[in-house]
């Protein structure tokens, strides 16, 4: 489980978070919405220690992430990560991209690393990319590519921040997929996005974040046909 | 048209000798380039990650071997130290004064290398669980190298034809070996244009080989 609590980050004279409260149980999937600069990014960035915070705690399955004693670089493949900007490695093939982090941090024989990360690109229905160079690939393919990279490392929550935000809309489609089977296989998932047919279809809660704050929380149903707050209905008005 | 009357008798008698005094400039040009590149890599990194003395040191080695003449660092090395009761021999003179400017010209190479990665690389290296360390050296590292590979190219072809400056501090390397015998003989524009055709020679293998390992190093 990952358990927030009054959670504070400043950045400088800036407050982008401001006190949040949040559990996210095994199995969930969470989705964040919220107008750029509401602090759902940042709030992924907190839950594994990328960002340092001010006040509050995060904790992952009883592990403080701001502790000084806790080791993050462990606690850090139970978070599998996905950026918005994808971030494949440009000098190394599909496969040793996905294979480095099981092969280094893992310590798997080359053999065995090298396995994992075929069985993962198969599983984003990279099977064919195995040896192509991340250049040669589509913004689609490369963020199912940092999807199978993260997978690589078994995590038991996967952290997606946009994952779409930065794809020609035409390759939406294949990234979204993805995370729906991911979903399916029972992921526990943070989602911040601006899908909302994503949201709405295969989140099991969904959060609205304003000037960071989380505003409401709860299932789709409520957040997109009953919103209590002011702002998640001008919000929700403006992005439809 | 004019009444010189070249002979290459002589030059090509010392044949041997030049050549043996090419594989020396190869070789010190190669050890000077070798330190160049850690030392530049030593600069660049506590120019971009440390503050203080460590930092001032850098950027004082930096400013000095990039903005005054690559012989007065020779001769720093050379009658500078030698002042001081400090005396190298020529050939650690050339290595010495060699290494200080490639590695400060490098550093600069190297340091722009690590800017032009982006910091996500570093942040999805981290969120994979790797230390800072694992991120630098088989993310960050290996892309800074492709970025620098050329300028690293064109600094060890820098070496070898400033190696020549050693002849002015005594160092036989090819230019001090030539000068030698040019002065014996008086057969000047023969024994230079030889020498001339052989560091052609090196400077031109230098940038095959180099082109070639790039062919095999980025299939990127």
């Amino acid at each position: 489980m990952i358990s927030i609590r009054d959670l504070h980050k400043y950045f400088g004279a800036l407050h982008v978070l401001k006190g949040i409260d949040l559990d996210v149980q095994k199995g969930e999937v969470l989705s964040v919405i919220g107008a750029s600069g509401s602090g759902k990014s940042t709030l992924l960035y907190c839950i594994n220690g990328l960002e340092m915070i001010q006040d509050g705690a995060v904790t992952v399955d009883g592990t403080d992430v701001h502790a000084k004693g806790t080791d993050i670089n462990k606690l850090r493949q139970k978070l599998g990560m996905v950026f918005q900007q994808w971030n494949s490695f440009p000098h190394l093939t599909a496969l040793e991209n996905v294979a480095l982090a099981p092969r280094i941090v893992k310590c798997k024989s080359k053999a065995e690393a090298r396995e994992i990360a075929a069985k993962q690109l198969q599983h984003v229905g990279l099977g064919e990319k195995l040896n192509v160079y991340p250049s040669a690939l589509s913004g689609g393919q490369q963020q199912r590519l940092a999807i199978a990279r993260a997978l690589a490392m078994e995590p038991e929550y996967m952290l997606f921040d946009e994952a779409t935000s930065a794809l020609d809309p035409e390759l939406v489609g294949e990234v979204l997929d993805t995370m729906r089977l991911l979903a399916d296989e029972g992921m526990t998932m943070i989602c911040v996005t601006h899908e909302m047919g994503f949201a709405r279809d295969v989140s099991d809660r969904v959060a609205f974040f304003h000037q960071g704050v989380m505003e409401e929380i709860g299932p789709p149903a409520q957040i997109f046909g009953d919103a209590r707050s002011e702002h998640t209905r001008k919000f929700l008005a403006n992005v439809r | 048209m004019f009444d010189y009357n070249f002979h290459w008798r002589p030059v090509m008698k010392s044949l041997p000798d030049l050549l043996e005094a090419a594989s020396l400039t190869l070789q010190v040009a190669v050890l000077a380039m070798v330190l160049g590149i850690v030392i530049g890599l030593c600069l660049a990194l506590a120019r971009l990650h440390l503050r203080g003395p460590v930092y001032w040191f850098a950027t004082a080695w930096v400013e000095l071997a990039r903005n005054t003449p690559a012989l007065f660092q020779l001769f720093f090395f050379g009658f500078g130290l030698g002042a001081f009761g400090l005396h190298l021999s020529p050939y650690l003179i050339v290595l010495a004064g060699l290494s200080f400017n490639c590695a400060g010209y490098l550093a600069e190479n190297f340091r722009g290398g690590f800017k032009a990665v982006p910091e996500t690389q570093i942040r999805a290296s981290r969120s994979l669980g790797m230390t800072p360390w694992q991120a630098y050296s088989r993310v960050v590292i290996p892309q800074v190298f492709r970025i620098v590979y050329h300028p690293i190219t064109n600094q060890m072809v820098w070496a070898v034809l400033m190696s020549s400056l050693g002849m002015l501090v005594g160092f036989r390397e090819l230019s001090g070996e030539t000068q030698f015998f040019a002065s014996r003989t008086f057969r000047i524009f023969e024994y230079f244009a030889v020498t001339a055709v052989i560091y052609y020679v090196i400077v031109k293998v230098i940038l095959l080989s180099s082109r070639l390992m790039a062919a095999r190093l980025f299939r990127y």
